[in-house]
């Protein structure tokens, strides 16, 4: 336990440390408040406008996590095609390549005039981004198995469905998660990315990329600040929530959940 | 033991092996393991002992010749075959207790009849109090402790072995090889084992087989007729260490031809 405590008021000290050193650059370099306003302004913002601050939170929160849930669902569902034969991969894996290397500012503005703008195409974007780390390491975690175990399990007999839900299932979790923990943090920028270019769907609020576009139109600085800080704070949440999920069901029996670290 | 009429637990009738790239690693080997032997297997690398193993479970098939287990094709008679690997092979996410359990659950067996099965391997094996731990919370003798559990589970009438203790030091060797035989004057079973060690080789059998590499024969057979039960006290016997130098001089005949 003293290690961890140790760790957070480390961070916390960094913390406290960049934030004077924003103030002092203030003082010396008399930089104008809609260019770089002061923390104290940043923090009057959050307060003044944590209603809406929620609300753009909550939306990109919803469209990331709904993107996110999506690509595992089918990211698994793929990994489970490829780890059938050496063939199918093959003939596929390289558009999973597509899929990871097509740049997302790209497509995002097709997928809007194809389904339309709203939080159902942020999804989309979120989901597309997160799909090939999911797909590429579940797919690892599946056909990584060691050969004797396989050769264990026939000389039992197992059946196909045996082999799959005994064996090459949970000995993809580990792996799993990896590909979680990394398309965890890009559907939050693929969902902020979404919405730069989708806008807002309900009349006056939107999620933060389209908050983030609105205040720096307005030189709302210190409003645009504290967006940028909740984007932060969403990415980092849902960066912990995997950690804690990966450690709750992994840490009995996998060496790398033993203790959650973040790196 | 095998008087006529009785069929023999593995017999090998002019059995070669040939790997994609034309490499031969077993060339017509006739080879007949009765019940309730313990052969044990042994030979210079590339000698195809593993290979053996492999035939006799069906996990390879012949290039050439005819294998019977019990008188069935290899893959028929796996329901009473069980293989303990030279890794513990055990599954890191299941305890003791559900790795011990995994070859009955694969066949099959009901959960209550498991539970009472595993239940008894456990004090058979002395990893009662470890019941509840997982793989990686357990030394590399206890972990091979486990996989032998495992692989008796089923009440197998062939047991092959394929250098399980090669990984562990001499001390828990030593022990494993005396736990090996208390189990196998309790439950009965043939067993093939493949080792390295001629010392091991000896004081578990009932016959050694020295096999000859490149392509892989059989080059001399030792019946090991020291008596029954055996314990720690036959490895300074006389007539222990004669026969390991015996087999140990035909191990290097073998490997120099």
């Amino acid at each position: 336990m003293k290690p961890k405590l140790m760790t957070l008021a480390n961070a916390l000290a960094v913390f406290a440390a960049l934030v004077a050193l924003w103030q002092i650059v203030l003082w010396i370099c008399r930089v104008p408040p809609y260019m770089l306003p002061s923390p104290w302004a940043v923090a009057r913002a959050v307060a003044a406008r944590l209603p809406s601050l929620a609300t753009s939170f909550a939306i990109t929160a919803e469209e990331a996590l709904g993107g996110l849930l999506s690509s595992l669902a089918v990211g698994v569902g793929v990994a489970l095609v490829f780890a059938q034969s050496r063939w199918v991969r093959r003939m596929l894996y390289p558009y999973t390549l597509l899929l990871q290397t097509v740049p997302i500012v790209a497509i995002a503005p097709l997928i809007l005039m194809w389904v339309g703008a709203g939080t159902a195409s942020v999804a989309l974007i979120a989901f597309i981004i997160s799909l090939a780390p999911i797909i590429a390491n579940t797919t690892q975690g599946l056909v990584s198995v060691e050969e004797n175990l396989v050769h264990l399990f026939l000389m039992h007999n197992a059946t196909p469905r045996q082999l799959l839900f005994k064996l090459r299932l949970p000995h993809a979790v580990p792996s799993l998660f990896v590909g979680i923990r990394i398309a965890s943090g890009i559907s939050v920028i693929g969902a902020i990315t979404g919405e730069l270019y989708a806008g807002s769907s309900r009349v006056g609020e939107g999620g933060l990329g389209y908050s983030i576009l609105y205040a720096s139109s307005q030189l709302q600085t210190d409003y645009l600040f504290a967006l940028v800080f909740a984007a932060t704070v969403l990415g980092f949440s849902f960066f912990f929530l995997v950690m804690f999920l990966e450690w709750y069901f992994l840490h009995r029996w996998h060496e790398s959940a033993r203790t959650p670290e973040v790196e | 033991m095998s008087g006529a009429g009785v069929v023999a637990e593995v017999e090998f009738a002019g059995v070669s092996k040939h790997y994609g790239d034309g490499q031969t690693v077993l060339d017509a080997v006739d080879l007949t393991i009765a019940k309730g032997e313990f052969v044990s297997l042994i030979g210079p690398s590339g000698c195809g002992k593993s290979t053996v193993l492999k035939l006799i479970s069906g996990l390879a098939t012949p290039s050439g010749g005819n294998i019977r287990v019990d008188g069935m094709t290899p893959k028929n008679a796996r329901e009473t075959v069980s293989f303990v690997f030279q890794d513990p092979t055990l599954l890191p996410w299941r305890t003791v207790r559900e790795n011990v359990g995994l070859s009955l659950e694969l066949e099959g067996v009901s959960r209550a009849r498991r539970e009472k099965k595993t239940g008894a391997l456990l004090d058979l094996v002395g990893l009662r109090a470890v019941a509840d731990a997982y793989p990686r919370e357990l030394s590399g003798g206890m972990k091979m402790r486990v996989s032998i559990a495992r692989a008796l589970a089923t009440s197998p009438r062939l047991l092959l072995m394929d250098e399980p203790f090669a990984a562990l030091d001499e001390m828990s060797r030593d022990h494993l090889n005396e736990e090996l035989l208390r189990l196998r004057s309790e439950q009965k079973w043939t067993a093939v084992f493949v080792t390295h060690s001629v010392s091991e080789a000896v004081f578990l059998s009932t016959r050694i087989v020295v096999l000859r590499p490149n392509p892989g024969r059989v080059y001399a057979m030792f019946p090991v007729d020291l008596p029954h039960p055996r314990t720690s006290a036959l490895r300074t016997a006389p007539e222990y260490e004669t026969l390991v130098a015996q087999v140990l001089h035909a191990l290097r005949e073998a490997r120099s031809q």
